[in-house]
């Protein structure tokens, strides 16, 4: 039975309609003469109270509301990739198409064209048993995605009884028939999935290779892991955007699924403009053709908004399910904990926190817990992750405020935005003091086997001068830099060579805007040797002004911006410069 | 309800601050347009908030001073708020509701909007681009405007955020082109002095007649302030996607209709935010912010420069807070600049402009802009630290370097931020005056600017 009743009460994005005793929750049902698209949030006698994902300006009590039957679902199969999707997975282009440059209401369309053909190759053939998860088949998506066909999880399974060949077929064709215990199913080259339902998946590994983001400040200083958690919170103007936009363009996952939740226009923009014309540092193509957006800006409707963050971490473990590792970037979860908020306030529920409903915490936490990496399910046996990284907009900048505080007990890296940082323009503003990253043990591994045995050494070695630094400046702001011994004094001006050479990283330049994690060892190497040879020099007798007046002090901090990833013999020759400048203020002669 | 000559009329209930709620309502939509007829004929507007089980709570845009329960009737027009346009708007002067103030006929319509807009589709968004030069320095060289932002001044009570404001609108021009321009200014619960300068100075231009003004002041109705901004920006999208202009829109103060915004949700008994603002200040704001923009295929765009007092100069402050989050990037006016008497008195610390990236450099300004831009807020920040240490160990403390730093904040301040309310420098001129600030320091603290620049502009 389908739900067939009649609203009664229209305040905003809520509408109540009676007659909706066969109503389930979570069901999605269509709204009132021009059909909006709505979901069951709550259920109280044959009276629904439904969240509404288009603008109800218009709408009447006693106009019609319809059950589909179905929970709020998204399309998985091919197509996806380079889409630009709204919060409930409707292409912004066909939307264009309807409805002009302004969106309209009531339109309904398909998440794919089921037109276009693509090329299938099964892998399966008949005979064959295949269980939920199995890959029947592999079709070429873009340039950079080979898409699995999946047996979808909820499929009970059994023997291949037919399977069409490989060729060219459209979306509608049924590729394939199961047959288990006399009964026959048909599969398609994709299935649909409740979004607020996580995929399933065989085991979890424990996070132990680093996401690799090529921003010094994240991969060196306060890693994320494949199929971790990450959060970056910030102030307005602090590069929150800034550093998503970094890590979606720049990470070493193949997919990556980017969500608007309740920002600005131009910023999806700018990621549409900008991706198509950028290439891969990895494989050379086109970063569209790994990415999916999905974006419901700040004034389309607020329930589409909840929304849209599940219908990005469905897509993605979607596509860790094939085996791929995922980054999922959502900015914002302010916004999405927002329009939570607005609803819990129509449907009258005792708020708790700044009127946040209480629910919000385990929301947060059901969501960050969709990360990980994992053996996906049936065979082939392929591992995938989804890596989660959400920004988090603190309201005046305060950390203690409910939706930063709740996600700080569930993600386990944390980049602190700075306000102050920003306002003097050292981008990234991630604070080196108030960060911190749960990951570093485990990756350490990593950076010691591929780049060096010293990684971790050396970074303590750096961390630790940006310490002391911390703790010196309070000192220098009541008395002065005068005040402090030589050797103090360097430290200092190591750690202003470390924030300007390596903590900070230009995301506009074309050289520094990527760096290899070859070149941010390197860099950092150099550094601390600076910094043991300048305490040296030092104990030998030159003078702080001398070493102060070096050049390749200037060397060292331009070749982040100087030195492109494939010159890494121009450090060697920094490093030849910097040793023969500490021979000659100390008065030792060049040895070899 | 009652029928009279096929209008239905419906009995209020019960008045409670600038809600009225309907008894009796059988057919009415969520949010749309009320004309609320008191017993001595007068007329008034409003729109339905909440809808069902035989009432309405209805919002009365001119306040509900003077109504009463008894006599007083309500008709539900059929359709939601729609704004007459045509080019004939410009050069007049409408109230905060669009009705004509000048004393001249209501002109005549092309055709009808729903004030409220739509949803600009991401997707069909053209990316701004285009500098506009405005001819004030700081803005143009470190904060730079591009059409189709939306770029707020934050300001304080009594500093000069209209002057700023009515400067930027004279001279705004984008350098080799004479597209056609026109300025849409909504005075939003502002004083009658405020909206009579900025008048006064679209006039003094010869821009007058290219503009559109709306004007609701101090005492007006604090309800009508929900819709000044969006009767604005649906002419000023008019204007823009329809007859392809320029649209330069001008809506001060935004402090102001956030209160009127507060004081409806108030009266509804809705749980609060922070500060007893709603929950849904910042998706409420941001339906009238990211009504700026331009779109593809279409000539005009939409220019926002929103203007709002900070309470006690509390940026932290829902308003200055939430705006933030959504307009791309801000123009903070500073107290202590102003109390120095520095015009225009902007804090370029606090300050960004973030979309400046995407219009400037070559082809557009000038090569160098993005880093002689990045040197100097470098530098001045690296100024403003030297200062305060100099106020704890003296001069006599400093390092050499910290004095050339100290050079640099005076000549910033003095030469470059300074500059007179009528005077519209060039970009190369603002170009110029970056580099003799920074000409200030030696030539090895410039690492923010490539080494090919500082050959060709660096002054000895």
């Amino acid at each position: 039975m389908v739900a067939q009743g009649k609203i009664v009460w229209i305040s905003g994005p809520a509408v109540k309609a009676d007659g909706m005793a066969d109503a389930k929750m979570y069901e999605t049902v269509s709204v009132g003469d021009s059909k909006l698209i709505g979901e069951v949030i709550r259920l109280t006698g044959d009276v629904a109270f439904i969240q509404v994902y288009e603008s109800t300006s218009g709408l009447k009590p006693g106009e019609p509301v319809v059950g589909t039957g179905d929970p709020l679902s998204v399309f998985l199969g091919p197509g996806i990739i380079g889409q630009i999707y709204d919060g409930i997975q409707r292409p912004l282009k066909d939307l264009a198409a309807k409805s002009g440059s302004f969106i309209g209401r009531g339109i309904t369309t398909t998440p794919v064209d089921m037109t276009k053909e693509y090329h299938f190759n099964p892998t399966v053939a008949v005979g064959d048993e295949v269980e939920a998860g199995n890959i029947i088949g592999t079709v070429p998506e873009s340039s950079l995605i080979e898409h699995k066909i999946l047996v979808p999880p909820d499929h009970q399974g059994g023997k291949i009884t037919k399977i069409v060949s490989e060729g060219d077929y459209n979306l509608d064709t049924e590729i394939a028939t199961v047959e288990k215990d006399g009964q026959t199913s048909t599969l398609m080259m994709w299935h649909k999935w409740p979004v607020r339902q996580p995929r399933p998946y065989l085991k979890r590994y424990d996070p132990t290779v680093p996401l690799l983001t090529g921003q010094r400040v994240i991969d060196t200083f306060f890693p994320l892991a494949k199929g971790g958690t990450g959060s970056i919170p910030g102030a307005f103007g602090t590069g929150k955007t800034v550093t998503l936009h970094q890590i979606a363009k720049w990470a070493d996952s193949q997919v990556v699924v980017y969500i608007g939740c309740g920002e600005r226009g131009n910023e999806m923009t700018e990621v549409l403009v900008e991706f198509p014309e950028l290439k891969d540092p990895r494989t050379g193509k086109p970063l569209m053709d790994r990415t999916v957006l999905v974006a419901n800006t700040s004034n389309m409707p607020v329930a589409a908004r909840e929304a849209s963050i599940y219908t990005g971490v469905t897509i993605a473990e979607y596509y860790r399910d094939m085996g791929y590792d995922v980054v999922l970037v959502a900015d914002s979860t302010s916004r999405w904990a927002e329009a939570l908020r607005e609803m819990s306030g129509r449907l009258e529920e005792m708020p708790a926190e700044e009127g946040y409903p209480s629910y919000l915490a385990s929301r947060l936490a059901e969501f960050y817990e969709r990360a990980g990496r994992v053996q996906a399910r049936g065979s082939p046996e392929r591992d995938g992750s989804v890596s989660l990284v959400g920004a988090v907009s603190p309201s005046g900048g305060d950390f203690t405020e409910p939706v930063t505080t709740h996600t700080m007990r569930f993600i386990k890296t944390f980049w602190a935005l700075d306000a102050s940082l920003a306002y003097s323009r050292h981008y990234p503003s991630i604070n080196w003091m108030n960060s911190y990253s749960g990951y570093l043990a485990d990756i350490a591994k990593w950076w010691s086997e591929n780049i060096s045995k010293d990684w971790l050494d050396i970074r303590s070695q750096t961390y630790g001068i940006l310490q002391r630094e911390d703790t010196l400046k309070e000192i220098v702001k009541l008395l002065g830099p005068e005040a402090l011994p030589d050797e103090e004094k360097l430290i200092l001006e190591v750690a202003r060579m470390i924030k300007i050479g390596i903590l900070q990283q230009n995301s506009f330049d074309d050289v520094d805007t990527y760096c290899s994690p070859e070149k941010q060892f390197k860099l950092m190497k150099l550094q601390v040797d600076f910094y043991n040879k300048g305490q040296q020099a030092l104990k030998d007798g030159a003078s702080l002004a001398d070493i102060r007046s070096m050049n390749v002090i200037s060397l060292l901090l331009k070749a982040r911006m100087d030195v492109k990833d494939d010159e890494m013999p121009k450090l060697d020759k920094i490093e030849t410069d910097m040793i023969e400048q500490f021979n000659s203020v100390t008065g030792v002669k060049v040895q070899n | 309800m009652s029928n009279q000559g096929g209008v239905q009329y419906s009995k209020i209930a019960e008045i409670k601050g600038p809600l009225v709620i309907v008894d009796g309502v059988d057919n009415a939509a969520f949010d749309e347009l009320v004309e609320i007829e008191t017993t001595e004929g007068e007329r008034r507007l409003g729109k339905v908030l909440e809808v069902g089980n035989g009432k309405a709570v209805v919002q009365v845009f001119e306040g509900t001073t003077g109504l009463s329960v008894s006599g007083t009737n309500a008709k539900f027009v059929g359709k939601v708020m729609e704004m007459p346009v045509s080019e004939q708007v410009l050069g007049r002067v409408f109230d905060g509701l669009g009705r004509a103030k000048d004393g001249l006929p209501e002109p005549v319509a092309d055709s009808f909007l729903d004030i409220n807009g739509a949803p600009m589709n991401p997707e069909q968004r053209e990316y701004p681009k285009d500098f506009i030069q405005t001819g004030v320095s700081v803005i143009d060289g470190m904060l730079t405007l591009v059409r189709g932002q939306k770029l707020p001044i934050f300001s304080g009570s009594g500093m000069s955020h209209n002057i700023l404001a009515a400067q930027i609108a004279r001279q705004a021009a984008i350098i080799g082109t004479d597209d056609s321009f026109a300025v849409v200014f909504a005075a939003i619960g502002v004083q009658y002095s405020e909206a009579e300068y900025f008048k006064r100075s679209l006039e003094e231009s010869g821009a007058l007649k290219r503009s559109v003004l709306f004007l609701n002041l101090a005492d007006d109705p604090a309800i009508e302030r929900i819709i000044t901004p969006r009767v604005a920006l649906t002419v000023a999208e008019y204007l823009a996607y329809d007859l392809g202009m320029h649209v330069l829109v001008i809506l001060t103060d935004m402090t102001n209709y956030a209160e009127a915004l507060r004081e409806i949700s108030a009266a509804r008994e809705e749980v609060p935010g922070r500060k007893g603002y709603p929950g849904y200040l910042y998706t409420d704001l941001s339906t009238i912010y990211e009504r700026a923009g331009r779109l593809k295929g279409k000539k005009g765009s939409v220019t926002q420069v929103p203007i709002l007092t900070m309470p006690s100069d509390d940026i932290t402050h829902p308003i200055p807070d939430l705006t933030g989050y959504i307009t791309e990037g801000q123009l903070v006016l500073g107290r202590d600049l102003f109390r120095q008497g520095v015009y225009p008195p902007i804090n370029i610390l606090m300050s960004l402009s973030r979309i400046m990236k995407d219009g400037i450099g070559e082809g557009s300004t000038r090569a160098d802009h993005q880093e002689i831009s990045n040197q100097n807020y470098d530098a001045y920040s690296r100024a403003q630290e030297v200062r305060a240490l100099a106020g704890i160990v003296g001069k006599a403390g400093l390092t050499p370097v910290d004095l050339n730093y100290m050079n640099f904040g005076d000549e910033f301040e003095k030469k470059f931020l300074t500059q007179a309310i009528d005077e519209n420098r060039t970009i190369e001129e603002t170009l110029g005056l970056q580099w003799n600030c920074v000409s200030k320091l030696p030539k090895n603290e410039l690492t923010k600017v490539k080494d090919k620049y500082v050959d060709q502009y660096y002054k000895e």
